[in-house]
């Protein structure tokens, strides 16, 4: 193991109430450390509706997903909190009055308090819930490009209509020996200037387009030789390949979490509402993830928890120092903090 | 008032009365019934409510908008009857609705 980061909170989930929680710990004298499964902060706000309108933060009439993050970024921005993207938690060890966590990244945190603010659980790739697309796998399917040169002089087919689909075509179309591009209808949900590169690409003859068809199989022996499509009659057609990519957007799952030995409801975490603390000690829930009676999955009710969970990991992470209550409005010392003093 | 009939893709039919103004999705969340996820609470954002809607009722409905076509995109198994069910509000109107679940929520 490398060696631990120390830190008063590690949070899990850059979403709004992840980013709130940095802010309601930063006031009172506690640092974090922020680790989120996507590649950028925002969590839902930022990967399913950026664009959208919202219209119950109090005092913010109307803002969009986008921009609330946006705004929570600059609240936060006096504290220097390091965010951990790309990662999420491997292990979890329990060390007596503190954890111990390892990142997919090989990072190791100690700290007395996590903050699950994990919204509906990570972002995961939409896999189609095909038998033999798990089975291959690594072995001619991907849901993502580490190296784009992997697919030097490769035939290719991409599944997908949106920006990551029309992305890859015109990108890999450039050193691939041949792109197919795979979509369930005609329209594309992706930036017009790179749809129009594509069916520009078509029209040269360099990428085949089939739209109105569905990935339906995949067959090879020990790597996808094949792929199935069928069109929305059920009429099937064999393409051969290298490689496939599939650009389904992603979806969000609990998963390691459901094995931490936290209580569960459904696919929420229990907690108290008091200090919105699970029934591991210092391992609290906030947000969307958490469960109590009467719960809303409301941003508004996701900073709530981030303040009142806060008050708690300040007792766990200080047990000698006392915790007095302050406003921002009149404490110098908050105002030092967030340096506007 | 609306009774509205909900089938697993095993065949195990659900008919429960969904009040107006609620979604199909939300008739099945708050009955728990299985097949529909509803990740994102019904902001059409995820695709986790996929239904097929009996062909019969297919006309009967408020038609797609466009984000909700886009959002199919990313739904498996998608047919010319797909629809999300958290964008069908129920009304008197759609009492005797059929709704059928896909194999799989991705």
């Amino acid at each position: 193991m490398s060696e631990a980061i120390k830190t008063d909170c590690l949070i899990i989930g850059a979403g709004p109430v992840g980013l709130f929680a940095v802010f309601e710990l930063g006031i009172l004298g506690l640092d974090s450390h922020v680790v989120d499964n996507l590649d950028k902060i925002g969590g839902q706000c930022a990967e399913l509706y950026p664009d959208k309108p919202i219209y119950d933060i109090p005092a913010l009439p109307e803002c969009t997903g986008l921009s609330l993050i946006e705004n929570l970024q600059k609240q936060i921005k006096p504290f220097n909190t390091p965010f951990h993207l790309n990662e999420r938690i491997d292990e979890i060890i329990n060390t007596g009055d503190s954890w111990k966590l390892k990142t997919t990244g090989n990072k190791v945190f100690e700290t007395p308090n996590i903050f699950v603010a994990g919204g509906v659980g990570s972002f995961e790739p939409r896999k189609p819930p095909i038998e033999n697309v798990s089975k291959y796998e690594n072995k001619g399917i991907q849901y993502s490009i580490p190296d784009k040169n992997f697919y030097k002089d490769k035939k290719i087919i991409i599944f997908g209509g949106g920006d990551s689909a029309l992305d890859w075509t015109v990108e890999l179309s450039k050193i691939a020996s041949h792109v197919t591009l795979v979509h369930r209808r005609d329209e594309f949900k992706a930036a017009n200037h790179t749809v129009n590169l594509m069916k520009q690409l078509v029209k040269e003859g360099q990428v085949d387009l089939i739209t109105k068809n569905q990935i339906s199989d995949v067959q090879g022996s020990n790597r996808v030789e094949k792929a199935i499509i069928k069109d929305n009659d059920g009429n099937e057609k064999i393409i051969d390949c290298d490689e496939i990519l599939i650009f389904y957007g992603l979806k969000m799952e609990l998963g390691p979490i459901n094995d931490w030995g936290l209580n569960l409801n459904e696919k929420q975490i229990e907690v108290n509402t008091e200090n919105f603390e699970t029934n591991l000690p210092g391992i609290f829930a906030i947000g969307d993830i958490s469960y109590y009676p009467g719960k809303l999955k409301l941003i508004l009710s996701g900073f709530h928890e981030a303040a009142l969970a806060a008050q708690k990991a300040f007792i766990r992470a200080r047990p000698d120092e006392t915790l007095t209550f302050r406003y921002t409005t009149s404490s110098s010392d908050i105002q030092k903090k967030l340096g506007v003093k | 008032m609306a009774k509205i009939k909900y089938i697993e893709f095993n065949g195990n039919e659900h008919e429960i009365e969904v009040s107006n103004g609620l979604t199909v999705m939300e008739g099945a969340i708050k009955n728990k019934i299985p097949g529909i996820d509803a990740d994102c609470g019904g902001a059409c954002a995820c695709a986790t409510c996929h239904v097929y809607v009996d062909n019969k009722w297919i006309e009967k409905l408020s038609p797609k908008d466009d984000s909700e076509e886009d959002m199919l995109d990313f739904a498996f198994e998608v047919k010319s009857n797909s629809r999300l069910s958290c964008q069908i509000t129920v009304s008197d109107e759609l009492d005797g609705l059929v709704v059928n679940m896909p194999e799989k929520q991705f």
